[in-house]
C-alpha cells in the first residue's frame, strides 16, 4: 500500500533522510521510530506530498506522489505534528470544510457523525475549536484525517502533550482504525510502538536501522539491560567481581542503601539477560543481592543495541561470503 | 476550491478584520466623496473622487490580504491545504478571489451609494468617465489584492506582511510623482510605464486603454503565479 523507495531528503549538505527504503502492506499498522529530528517528520511529509523528495519515490496505492499528487493525496489521511485546526471554527465547520476541501462524494452528515463516534468528539461538535482542551483538539486532528475514508492514515507524533489516560485512549484508537486502513504512526516513545504496531521502522540521523516485528526489535532491547543491584559486601571486591563478570559490559557504584548494602549499576551486553548469572556468582562469593531493579531504556540504548546487532550480522555476512569465496578458489 | 473560498469569506466575517475593513472603506470613501463632488464649490468632475480612492488601498488592501498565507503558515494549518487532493493553483486562486470579492464587493456598495446623490444632483453626468473609472480602480484592486497575497506567502508575520504590503503599494502610486524631480528623460519614461497611477488616467476620460487594461492584468498574474512559485519553491528547498 505504501512503498517508499531510496528516498534522500538534502537540505543543503545536510541528509535529513538517507536512502531509506521500506513497504507498508495493506491493513498494517506501522511503528515510525526515531529520536527528535531523526528524519521522522520529513519523512511523513514527503510521504504525503507536503515536501519534495532530493531523490527516490513515496508511492502510495502504487501512484507515485510525486507524479500524480492529487491522486495519491486523495488516498491519505494525515494527521501533522501540531494538528492543524482552524481555531475561530466550530468542530462541525472545521469537519464540513474538510469533507468539501477532499471533495468527499459520502453521505455528508452520517460520515461527519460516524467519524466524531469513533473519535469521540460528539459532544463537542458544536463548539469552537479555540475553547477545546489539547485532547479534544488532538482528536479533532485525527478526525480530520478519517474524512472521507482515505485508505491510508499517517499520525505524526499523534500522543505529544498528552496525559496517561489521553495516551491511552488514542491508542486504542488507532489499532481500531488499523482494522480498516493502513496507519503509520510516527513517535519517539518505545512503550508506543510496541503497545499499538505489529511492525518497527526505526531511523536514526535520516538512516533506516531496522525494519522488523515488533517481537524482534522487543527482544533485542530486553537483552540490552540497564540494572540496578543492591549488594551486601565489601564494595571493592563487589565492584571488581562485576567488573569482571561474563556478560557485563560496564559496572559503576551508586551509593550506599539501606540494610548495610550498596547500589551499582550493572549493564549488560546485547542479547544477554544478565541476572540469573549475577545472582548466582554473587551467591558463591556470599555477597547477598538484596534489590534489582531494571532501568528504563532509553532509545539511545536501542540505538546502540540494534547498531551493535546490526555490525555483528554484516561481520557474520562477511564470514559466510569469504567462506564461500574461499570454497568456490579451492573448487577452481 | 470553493473550500479555500468559502472558508476565507467566512474568516473576514469572524474575526474583526473583515467589518473594520468595510466600515473604514465606507467612511473615508463617504467622506471623500461627499467633501470634493458634493460640497458647495468643489468640482463636479468625479474622478478627483475616484483617484483619491485610490490612495485610500494604501490602508485598506493589505487589512484584506496581510492573513491570507502568514496565517496558515504560523497556525501550521498550511500543512493541511498542501497535503489535501487541491493544487497549488487552486489554493492561490480561491485565496485570491476571496480577498478580491470582499474588495470589489465593498467598493462597488460605496460607489453605488455615493452615485445616488451624484445623478440626483449633477446635471452633465459623464456616464463613460464613471464606468471607467470603476473599471480601472476594480483592475488596479486585483493588482494590488495580488502583490498583497503575494507578501503575505513570505512571511509568517502578518504585521510585517501588512506594512511590506502598504510600502509595496504606495510606492507603485507615488513614483509618477517623483518624475517631476528627474531631469533624465529615458529615467521617467520608465518611471511613467511602471506606475500604475500614471496609466489610471485614460480610464477617468473613460478610455479604456488596451495596454494599460493589459498591464493591470499582467501585473495581477505576474504575483499570482510568483505566489504559486513561492510554495512550489519551498516544497522543493
Amino acid at each position: 500500500m505504501i512503498k517508499i523507495e531510496n528516498l534522500v531528503k538534502t537540505y543543503g549538505d545536510i541528509r535529513a533522510v538517507d536512502n531509506i527504503s521500506f513497504e507498508v502492506n495493506e491493513g498494517e499498522i506501522v511503528g515510525f521510530l526515531g529520536p527528535n529530528g531523526a528524519g521522522k517528520s520529513t519523512t511523513m511529509n514527503m510521504l504525503t506530498g507536503y515536501l519534495s523528495s532530493t531523490s527516490g519515490k513515496a508511492m502510495i496505492d502504487g501512484i507515485d506522489i510525486l507524479e500524480n499528487p492529487l491522486e495519491a493525496k486523495k488516498r491519505i489521511g494525515f494527521l501533522p505534528e501540531q494538528p492543524p485546526l482552524y481555531l475561530d471554527m466550530t468542530v462541525e465547520e472545521y469537519l464540513n470544510f474538510i469533507y468539501d476541501l477532499k471533495g468527499c462524494k459520502l453521505n455528508r452528515r452520517k460520515h461527519l457523525l460516524e467519524i466524531c463516534e469513533v473519535v469521540r468528539i460528539t459532544e463537542v461538535y458544536k463548539r469552537i475549536i479555540r475553547n477545546l482542551s489539547k485532547g479534544y483538539r488532538q482528536r479533532v486532528g485525527i478526525a480530520q484525517a478519517l474524512v472521507g475514508n482515505p485508505k491510508v492514515i499517517i499520525f505524526d507524533e499523534p500522543t505529544v502533550g498528552l496525559d496517561p489516560k489521553q495516551i491511552v485512549e488514542i491508542r486504542n484508537l488507532i489499532r481500531t482504525l488499523g482494522k480498516n486502513h493502513t496507519v503509520i504512526l510516527s513517535t519517539h516513545i518505545l512503550p508506543e510502538v510496541s503497545a499499538v504496531c505489529e511492525r518497527i521502522v526505526v531511523i536514526n540521523k535520516g538512516k533506516l536501522i531496522a525494519n522488523e516485528k515488533t517481537e524482534d526489535i522487543a527482544s533485542v532491547v530486553e537483552g540490552f539491560r540497564r540494572l540496578c543491584v543492591k549488594i551486601v559486601g565489601p564494595r571493592d571486591e563487589v565492584l571488581s567481581l562485576l567488573k569482571n563478570k561474563e556478560g557485563i559490559a560496564y559496572a559503576e557504584y551508586l551509593g550506599e542503601r539501606d540494610g548495610g548494602s550498596c547500589a551499582y549499576l550493572v549493564e549488560s551486553r546485547p542479547g544477554v539477560d544478565i541476572r540469573r548469572p549475577l545472582f548466582f556468582a554473587l551467591a558463591e562469593h556470599g555477597f547477598p543481592m538484596i534489590g534489582e531493579e531494571t532501568m528504563g531504556t532509553n532509545l539511545e540504548d536501542i540505538f546502540l543495541a540494534l547498531l551493535e546487532r546490526n555490525d555483528e550480522r554484516k561481520k557474520k555476512r562477511g564470514v559466510i561470503k569469504s567462506n564461500v569465496v574461499s570454497r568456490s578458489v579451492r573448487q577452481d | 476550491m470553493s473550500a479555500i473560498f468559502k472558508r476565507e469569506m467566512r474568516a473576514y466575517f469572524t474575526s474583526p478584520i473583515g467589518f473594520i475593513f468595510v466600515a473604514i472603506f465606507f467612511i473615508i470613501n463617504g467622506a471623500l466623496f461627499s467633501y470634493f463632488t458634493l460640497q458647495a464649490g468643489s468640482s463636479s468632475d468625479i474622478s478627483n473622487y475616484f483617484l483619491l480612492v485610490l490612495f485610500l488601498f494604501i490602508i485598506l488592501i493589505p487589512l484584506l490580504t496581510m492573513k491570507l498565507f502568514c496565517e496558515e503558515r504560523k497556525q501550521k494549518t498550511e500543512q493541511l491545504l498542501l497535503t489535501a487532493p487541491i493544487s497549488l493553483i487552486d489554493m492561490v486562486g480561491a485565496k485570491f478571489f476571496a480577498a478580491y470579492i470582499m474588495f470589489a464587493g465593498t467598493f462597488l456598495a460605496s460607489a453605488v451609494c455615493n452615485l445616488i446623490p451624484y445623478f440626483i444632483y449633477c446635471e452633465d453626468v459623464n456616464l463613460a468617465s464613471i464606468l471607467g473609472n470603476i473599471v480601472g480602480i476594480l483592475l488596479i484592486g486585483g493588482a494590488f489584492v495580488a502583490i498583497g497575497m503575494f507578501v503575505s506567502a513570505l512571511t509568517e508575520n502578518q504585521f510585517v506582511a501588512a506594512i511590506t504590503t502598504m510600502a509595496v503599494i504606495a510606492f507603485l502610486l507615488f513614483i509618477n510623482f517623483a518624475n517631476a524631480y528627474i531631469g533624465s528623460a529615458p529615467v521617467r519614461v520608465v518611471l511613467s510605464w511602471i506606475s500604475i497611477f500614471a496609466r489610471f488616467f485614460d480610464f477617468t476620460y473613460g478610455i479604456l486603454n488596451l495596454s494599460s487594461l493589459l498591464y493591470y492584468a499582467s501585473v495581477m498574474f505576474i504575483f499570482l503565479f510568483l505566489t504559486v512559485r513561492v510554495y512550489e519553491n519551498r516544497r522543493w528547498s
